[in-house]
């Protein structure tokens, strides 16, 4: 598989399940895990450009495939030999924080990796299609106000 | 909320996956999505000692139109259903359905074959299949039979389908009248607490999460095929049916939302 | 030199933001050493057992374990000097058995950890518990409330009731018995605040990393409270306090279900230092429902009395509460953090209240955003609105009649509770709500509908609610029996550089502190926030603090460090003056620089004496070296926000389904330091209020089973179940503290459940329909449509 742009291969016990691969073995912990039934969201990754929750999928499924996390999705200007730490954030990040967006950080790359998702596939939602394309994405802090008017920034559909 | 051990084996093809069922037997499952197995396994109310992956199968995943109906592979994934032009201008019910099947990133690992051999009574898709007259086509040791979906489910998260079967494809019929598709939930991203499916202007009703299978509303097909109002025959939704009771609903409630809905579902489906 | 910026009341963006939207903060689990154990927790799956034996072979003998201790083991090893804590006794005579972190002869509730196995992984651990074979003599399980005041069964086998404290506040009874005498209006409401999952998005987890040759341990725990749980560890097991360091990295929420002392803490603390190897833990959801506290869990019922024209002339409450299986830290004072906030916002002549505690064989409770307040402020908002039905006006109109000081402007009032309310001006509150809301017309729409006969019937509902936050006064909480003081501690230093250094001894959760807290020195030491740092949450750089929970962060700590800040201001305008060779008091301080009064040209940024008290080469004779100073504020009075909130329902008269369509909510938090920080706090918070309103609670079977420990069943909203919200404010400062601030963390949540409901009853008028319990589910709001009770 590919992670992050970078060719990995592991061999893994077959049970394991991807978010633990890449946070245990890979030690990419942005992505996290906040429930044991598909339903929240946390663990939310890129497979081939699409969101998958990946507490859901088997390592061993990913095989062969492209996969972007978090820490993928900002190319950071660190990277680049810059020791400013400042980063060329993807516009999805920025509009989260420019909207506040977050508040806790557990649920935001999920949200934030859902977010993107969505817009590849609808790149001009309205308001309830942003809504329900993060259906399957919780968060306990925000109450969701700034995370739809933050998807919706990046389209320049905001309200 | 770890799976117990097991060991992987990758099919690389139906005829393989048969093969590899009938080799390890009743301790092995097919792997599709996972989206409805792995869950279980999670919580380890599954424990298949070997798991066979089909879903690298890609050339399982095609929708295309045959004569008079549609072909559709069984790992194809719902999010393929939900963004297809051939569903789109044939079987826009089945379009419609698969993108209300629990959330986006559901919907971008989930497949058709693995809900249907699920066999969830409170799924969308079995529903549908079931509403349209569809047919499940299964490969077994001794080459393929076609199965009715009306014949397909046989109980609680259970089919007609032997140990040793594997879902190939599932058609439906192209083109037929109008439809609807209501689904009662209180959060979107959740299994419907009742749904109902309405194809071809009525004569396909079917239920959901109203007894332990995907269930036909017989009672209001044969009453609109009788020549009842749609308003008349909706008020039959339930009968024959023996509704769960959680926490969502009793069977009081959850008759009252079957006949309820149905009659959304008629009205909007154009039946008289 | 910079000039401020980023100063109190701007909406500055968040400096925590970045590590969050990129994946490079660390909460619990994403910290690993070397050697670490994992620790798998064998939950008791009745509610109610007594032990007669554990079989540990099978799961020692597997792969990667380690081994397995049950309760009595770890009791026999002497691992506790103490069992869990409660810190809050609220009577001498309260029952309070004790709460070991393995049950060691009988398990009281679903999910009470039975034994502790340790392997090499995180599933190697998990397998091993599956391994674990435990034998159980089943008890009679106390599964409700209404059980424990009611039923024969007792939670404790060793007690003769489940009544653990009865609690009362009447200042005065015989006002209190002559208010409801004969009234003219007699409203008389029972509620039930159901059980709560708090559900932080982040679950717990703990590291415990030990020092074999130091005898220390270092502490990783998602927790609110690394400072009180430092002392509460030291005293249950004995470890010296001075080993002892806390840390709470990245937190993922907490809500209040994160301010515990826990099993899992202290069997990572004790095992880690007994093993000398890191030993961790990180709660699964589903395993949540049994091993983080819940919130609620009360049966209300209030009383009115009004006169002919619905002025209240009396509120008496009576509240059975249920503590569940134990009292862990401070779960039997919830209820008396409400206690106070029965007469809202209302001029209320005479006040009773009174709470029993009963012991359930359930997961136990303890705070939960609001904690307390948000019960009281439904009971009492609930109870308006039957109020202005008995009386025939509006909600609103009932609330303008009863008003402290009729609406208008006041300080310092002594409420009927005998608590003096800092600040309060509702009435224009009220009506900057209802104009937001366009009240008239939503009416005119819902008369409309009910006119149409249309599908859709539309239900507005108000809260005017008041909270008190900015908890504590020391000697308050000590007159209610609670186990600490309510101070805050902070440290603000400049560095040589110029730079900024401030420690907080308030420890944040996704609050904004590091940000909020650099707007403060920004405004007071006339710097850029960005040449500020906020230390906090690890007992080693900020070893004094009380933590954050009960609004208090800004209205304590953040005052502390204002303080602390014009400590340091005032010392290096000494150093400032030496330099000028003038007064100190000919000094004037404006945007960070020093000048001497009348000669504006000569002056000397504050960040530029940063060096000169580092390098101590030309002090004032007898100044200490360094610009370091400290401040411990401890408030005098509480503080008191309030605000309006309108919610707008939708409820289809077919299926019973509710929607919420539109929310408004105008708060007052006194003084804001940042907008955008306290309006996101009110959105996150009104949601769960929603949330209690319309889908959430934690639901158990007659035997204690909890039925719904997921997030499949239990109901946390998406943005797909939830509106925009539209929030506008009034600005009464406090006169608790000289910032002026107020709290905005739990008004949210404190101002919604009831202003749903309100708007669902409103909705459900037409079908005689006057109260109904919460979640107001499609099944409940359908059946009572019917007819039939809720």
């Amino acid at each position: 598989m590919t992670v992050n742009g970078t060719a990995r291969s592991a061999d893994v016990e077959p049970r394991t399940l991807l978010v633990h691969h890449l946070r245990d073995e890979l030690e990419l912990t942005g992505t996290n895990v906040g429930c044991d039934t598909s339903s929240c969201g946390a663990c939310t990754v890129h497979i081939d450009g699409r969101s998958v929750k990946s507490c859901t999928m088997l390592a061993v499924q990913a095989e062969g495939a492209a996969i972007t996390t978090i820490e993928g999705l900002a190319d950071t200007a660190r990277a680049n030999g810059s020791s400013t730490g400042d980063m060329d954030w993807h516009p999805m990040q920025e509009a989260f924080q420019q909207c506040h967006a977050l508040q806790c950080g557990y649920c935001t790359p999920g949200m934030v990796m859902a977010a993107t998702s969505l817009l590849g596939e609808k790149p001009d939602p309205t308001e309830a299609e942003v809504r329900e394309g993060l259906e399957g994405n919780l968060c306990r802090c925000t109450g969701y106000h700034n995370i739809v008017k933050a998807v919706l920034s990046t389209t320049g559909g905001a309200s | 909320m770890i799976p117990a051990a097991f060991d992987y084996k990758v099919a690389e093809s139906a005829e393989h996956a048969v093969q590899l069922l009938g080799e390890y037997g009743d301790e092995s499952k097919l792997l599709a999505g996972g989206h409805s197995l792995i869950p279980m396994m999670k919580f380890r109310l599954a424990t298949p000692t070997v798991l066979i992956d089909v879903g690298r199968l890609s050339d399982m995943r095609y929708i295309r139109r045959d004569n008079g109906h549609i072909s559709i592979g069984a790992m194809t994934r719902h999010e393929q259903l939900e963004n297809s032009d051939v569903l789109a201008e044939a079987c826009p019910m089945l379009k419609h359905v698969a993108s209300l099947v629990g959330d986006p990133s559901v919907r971008h690992r989930g497949t058709l074959g693995g809900t249907m051999a699920h066999a969830d009574a409170a799924s969308d898709l079995p529903a549908a299949v079931l509403a349209l007259g569809g047919t499940i086509v299964a490969a077994g040791p001794n080459g393929t039979r076609e199965i009715a979906a009306s014949d397909f489910f046989s109980g609680y998260f259970e089919s007609v389908l032997a140990a040793d079967e594997m879902i190939t494809e599932i058609k439906v019929p192209a083109d037929t009248g109008g439809w609807s598709y209501q689904k009662f939930n209180r959060r979107a991203q959740d299994w419907a607490i009742v749904g109902v499916a309405v194809a071809d202007g009525g004569s396909g009703v079917s239920l959901v999460n109203m007894g332990s299978t995907p269930l036909r509303a017989e009672a209001v097909e044969s009453a609109l095929r009788g020549g009842a109002s749609a308003a008349d025959a909706s008020l039959m939704a339930a009968d024959g049916t023996s509704p769960p009771e959680d926490h969502n609903a009793d069977a009081e409630y959850r008759t009252h939302l079957a006949k309820a809905l149905t009659a959304r579902a008629l009205a909007e489906a154009g039946a008289s | 030199m910079n000039a401020t910026t980023g100063g109190i009341g701007t909406a500055m963006l968040r400096k925590e933001d970045p590590k969050l939207l990129t994946g490079e903060n660390k909460f619990v689990d994403d910290i690993h050493v070397n050697g670490e154990l994992w620790m798998g927790m064998v939950r008791c799956t009745s509610a109610h057992a007594k032990i007669v034996s554990i079989d540990t072979s099978g799961a020692e003998a597997m792969p990667g374990v380690h081994s397995v201790y049950t309760g009595q083991q770890l009791a026999d090893m002497e691992l506790w000097a103490a069992p869990l804590p409660c810190a809050w006794p609220v009577t001498e005579d309260m029952l309070n058995p004790p709460h070991w972190p393995v049950a060691v002869d009988t398990a009281r509730h679903v999910g009470e950890i039975v034994a502790v196995v340790l392997a090499d992984s995180r599933y190697q651990a998990a397998d091993a518990v599956e391994h674990v074979v435990v034998e159980y003599d089943y008890q009679p399980a106390v599964a409700s409330i209404a059980a424990a005041r009611d039923g024969d069964a007792k939670a404790h086998l060793e007690l003769d009731t489940n009544k653990a404290y009865t609690w009362e506040l009447v200042p005065d009874p015989d006002a209190l018995a002559a208010a409801f005498e004969n009234p003219a209006h007699h409203v008389s409401a029972d509620f039930v605040q159901q059980r709560l999952i708090p559900a932080a998005m982040e679950p717990r987890g703990v590291l415990a990393v030990p020092s074999p040759m130091g005898g220390e341990i270092t502490l990783y725990s998602a927790t609110q409270v690394p400072h009180i749980l430092k002392v509460m560890i030291a005293a249950t097991t004995g470890l010296p306090e001075q080993k002892l360091r806390i840390i709470a990295p990245s937190v993922g929420g907490g809500f209040g279900a994160k301010l515990n002392v826990n099993p899992d803490e202290l069997l990572a603390v004790t095992l880690a230092n007994r093993l000398g190897r890191a030993v961790r833990w990180t709660e699964t959801r589903s395993e949540a429902v049994g091993s983080t506290h819940q919130g609620r869990g009360q049966l209300q019922h209030i009383e009115i009395a009004a006169d002919e024209n619905g002025k209240i002339q009396g509120v008496r409450a009576h509240l059975d509460a249920d503590m569940g299986a134990y009292m862990m830290l401070i779960t039997p004072g919830v209820a008396l953090l409400g206690s106070f906030l029965y007469t809202g916002v209302y001029d209320v002549p005479a006040f009773g209240f009174s709470c029993d505690g009963y012991f359930t064989n359930l997961t136990p409770t303890d705070a939960y955003r609001g904690a307390g307040r948000p019960e009281a402020s439904y009971a009492i908002e609930r109870a308006m609105d039957i109020l202005a039905a008995k009386v025939g006006v509006g909600p609103d109109e009932i609330r303008r009649r009863n008003y402290i000081n009729g609406g208008e402007f006041f300080e310092d009032h002594e409420a009927a509770s005998t608590l003096i309310f800092d600040s309060g001006n509702y009435a224009p509150n009220l009506e900057k709500a209802l104009e937001l809301a366009k009240y008239e017309e939503l009416k005119a729409e819902q008369a409309r509908r009910r006119e149409a006969g249309d599908g859709k019937q539309l239900g507005i509902g108000m809260c005017t609610y008041v909270e008190i936050c900015g908890l504590a006064p020391s000697r308050a909480l000590g007159g209610l029996n609670y186990g600490a003081g309510g101070w805050e501690h902070a440290t603000v230093r400049m560095l040589p550089t110029g730079k900024v250094e401030v420690v907080s001894g308030s420890t944040p959760h996704g609050q904004g502190h590091e940000t909020a807290w650099s707007q403060i020195i920004a405004t007071k030491m006339g710097v850029s926030s960005d040449d500020v740092t906020v230390l906090h949450s690890d007992t080693a750089l900020s070893p004094l603090g009380l933590d954050t929970y009960g609004s208090r962060s800004l209205a304590v700590g953040g005052v502390a460090i204002s303080m602390a800040a014009e400590k340091l201001i005032e010392k290096a305008k000494l150093i400032a003056a030496h330099q000028f060779e003038a007064s100190p008091d000919d000094l004037e301080f404006v945007d960070g620089s020093f000048s001497v009064k009348g000669t504006p040209a000569k002056s000397v940024h504050i960040q530029e004496l940063g060096f000169a008290a580092f390098a101590a080469h030309d002090l004032p004779d007898g100044m200490e070296p360094n610009l370091q100073e400290q401040v411990s504020f401890d408030p005098p009075n509480f503080a008191f926000p309030f605000g309006t909130h309108v919610a707008v329902v939708e409820i289809d008269e077919v299926t019973g389904g509710v929607e919420l369509v539109d929310y408004i909510a105008v708060d007052d938090c006194g003084t804001q330091v940042n907008p955008m920080i306290v309006e996101g706090q009110l959105h996150g918070g009104i949601v769960q209020g929603a949330a209690q309103a319309l889908w959430e609670i934690a639901m158990y079977d007659d035997d204690g089973n909890p039925t719904n420990p997921s997030f499949m069943d239990y109901l946390v909203p998406s943005a797909a179940e939830v509106p925009y919200m539209k929030t506008d404010y009034t600005v009464t400062p406090s006169t608790s503290n000289p910032l002026g601030v107020k709290g905005a963390g739990e008004a949210g949540t404190i101002g919604s459940a009831a202003a749903v409901m309100n708007a669902v009853v409103d909705a459900l008028s037409p079908y005689g329909v006057e109260d109904m319990d919460m979640p107001a589910t499609p099944r409940r709001v359908w059946k009572a449509m019917q007819g039939g009770a809720s």
